[in-house]
């Protein structure tokens, strides 16, 4: 027999407690991203020097595979007396990789910024910190929320890599009872079936959400 | 990013490999990681050909195949751009030999690599297929082109040049994910990086010339899509223009 209904319902809840883990480093990956990606594009335009430099750091990060970064962090920080638990590395090297991305998305809402804003925040004698908070944030960050939200989906869909330092995250606990047990075709069909569920409901949220902004910003 | 911009990022790149090659601590690991670097990219080419053909095939049926084809390459599209690359490469791996096919680790790999950017592919291909201006379906239905002439003659080169952007970024992506089939045996870059790490723990320099590496390879591919894609544009341009 191909699929075998008992040891599903057995293995059923170590994958959910796996999968907190899966969320959890997910949830704060993507805070971490969000927000220095935010302060790389935000250092970007108020210091303009830092332009070319940033570029290039975005252009590394973007250009090498994550598996890699995460086994740097995991294996080379420590040489440099910074040693960090699987866990922590791991999401540090998520949250750094998609940060490099998130900064082009900022990039991009900060661009479509009409330049009479930008100006008339001079005229008002507006500092630079006001501008950013009160008049340039404020209307960069809604229209960028959807393409924010399918990184956030692309990230969820990387965590699987934590596997590879050993972090107890859903792919890990699938490899573990594959080969306590032999039997792969259930744990590994699960996580795939949790995923893609994932994945589905947060497309058709992220459309919503897009719905409500368009609707917010039309008025 | 200007063009002048990544050459030069290339061309650091490589020399900064050139030099550490010759330096002690790090030219005994150069044969293991360039045999791992031969691989990777083996897989990659594989991978971006079987992915190019499944994009197109996968976005064509989506568009024009009878509705039982059509509901299949969406499943297709959905299961593959839905789970994760890392979990496909185990299921093909792990799994289907549970229903009697075992494959190598390299055909998994080059399968599981090309079916999963094919998926994002072909939303790319439908898309530029569907921005191509509506006149233009409309000037093939005025002379009486056939489908297959319409899409050949003069939809597909057009949304050809749309799609080269798209496509350069998804290669990028296949090439990073490369990285993945270390974690079923395969002895790309990223495997021997591990391997060597483990019996050396020489991890500072091993790292530093994988990272290097990879840098460099997406370098080469991102200016290669980009001279691509301002060959292809040129071209169009001229065309606009008579």
């Amino acid at each position: 027999m191909i699929w075998d209904w008992n040891f599903t319902l057995e293995i059923l809840p170590v994958l959910a407690h796996a999968a907190i883990v899966s969320v959890e480093a997910t949830l704060i990956g993507f805070v971490l991203a969000a927000t220095l990606g935010l302060v790389l594009a935000v250092v970007r335009i108020a210091v303009p020097w830092t332009g070319w430099t940033i570029s290039v750091l975005v252009e590394l990060i973007r250009s090498t595979p994550l598996l890699i970064q995460i086994f740097f962090i995991y294996f080379v920080f420590p040489k440099f007396g910074l040693v960090l638990d699987a866990f922590t590395a791991g999401v540090l090297a998520i949250g750094i990789h998609y940060a490099a991305y998130c900064s082009e998305v900022y990039r991009a809402g900060f661009d479509n910024i009409h330049r009479g804003q930008w100006e008339a925040s001079i005229a008002l004698n507006l500092s630079a910190w006001t501008t950013f908070r009160d008049i340039i944030i404020p209307q960069a960050i809604p229209p960028i929320v959807p393409a924010l939200g399918n990184y956030l989906v692309a990230l969820f869909k990387e965590t699987p890599l934590l596997s590879a330092i050993a972090v107890m995250e859903l792919m890990q606990a699938a490899k573990i009872i594959g080969s306590e047990t032999f039997r792969y075709t259930e744990p590994i069909t699960l996580v795939g079936l949790f995923f893609l569920a994932m994945s589905l409901v947060s497309a058709v949220l992220i459309r919503a959400l897009e719905r409500l902004l368009n609707r917010r910003t039309m008025r | 990013m200007g063009i002048r911009t990544l050459v030069a990022m290339l061309a650091a790149a490589l020399a900064v490999i050139g030099i550490l090659a010759t330096q002690a601590g790090y030219s005994l690991f150069m044969p293991g990681l360039l045999q791992g670097a031969m691989l990777t990219v083996e897989i990659a080419v594989l991978g971006a050909l079987l992915a190019l053909v499944m994009g197109v095939l996968a976005a064509l049926v989506r568009l024009y195949g009878p509705a039982p084809l059509r509901w299949l390459a969406t499943v297709y599209v959905e299961i593959f751009r839905g789970t994760s690359a890392l979990v496909q490469l185990f299921w093909l791996f792990f799994v289907l030999p549970q229903f009697g096919v075992s494959l190598d680790a390299f055909p998994v790999a080059v399968m599981a690599l090309g079916l999963n950017v094919g998926a994002y592919g072909s939303e790319v291909v439908r898309g530029a297929i569907l921005s191509v201006a509506r006149g233009q379906w409309e000037g093939c239905t005025a002379l009486n082109m056939s489908r297959a002439q319409m899409l050949r003659r003069v939809i597909l080169p057009q949304a050809f040049v749309a799609m080269i952007p798209p496509w350069g970024n998804l290669f990028i992506e296949l090439l990073k994910s490369t990285s993945l089939v270390s974690l079923i045996t395969l002895s790309d870059l990223a495997f021997k990086a591990q391997q060597m790490n483990q019996n050396t723990f020489k991890t500072i320099p091993i790292f530093t010339l994988v990272l290097l590496m990879y840098l460099a390879m997406s370098l080469v591919l991102t200016i290669g899509m980009r001279l691509l894609e301002r060959r292809a544009s040129a071209g169009l341009a001229r065309g606009r223009a008579a």
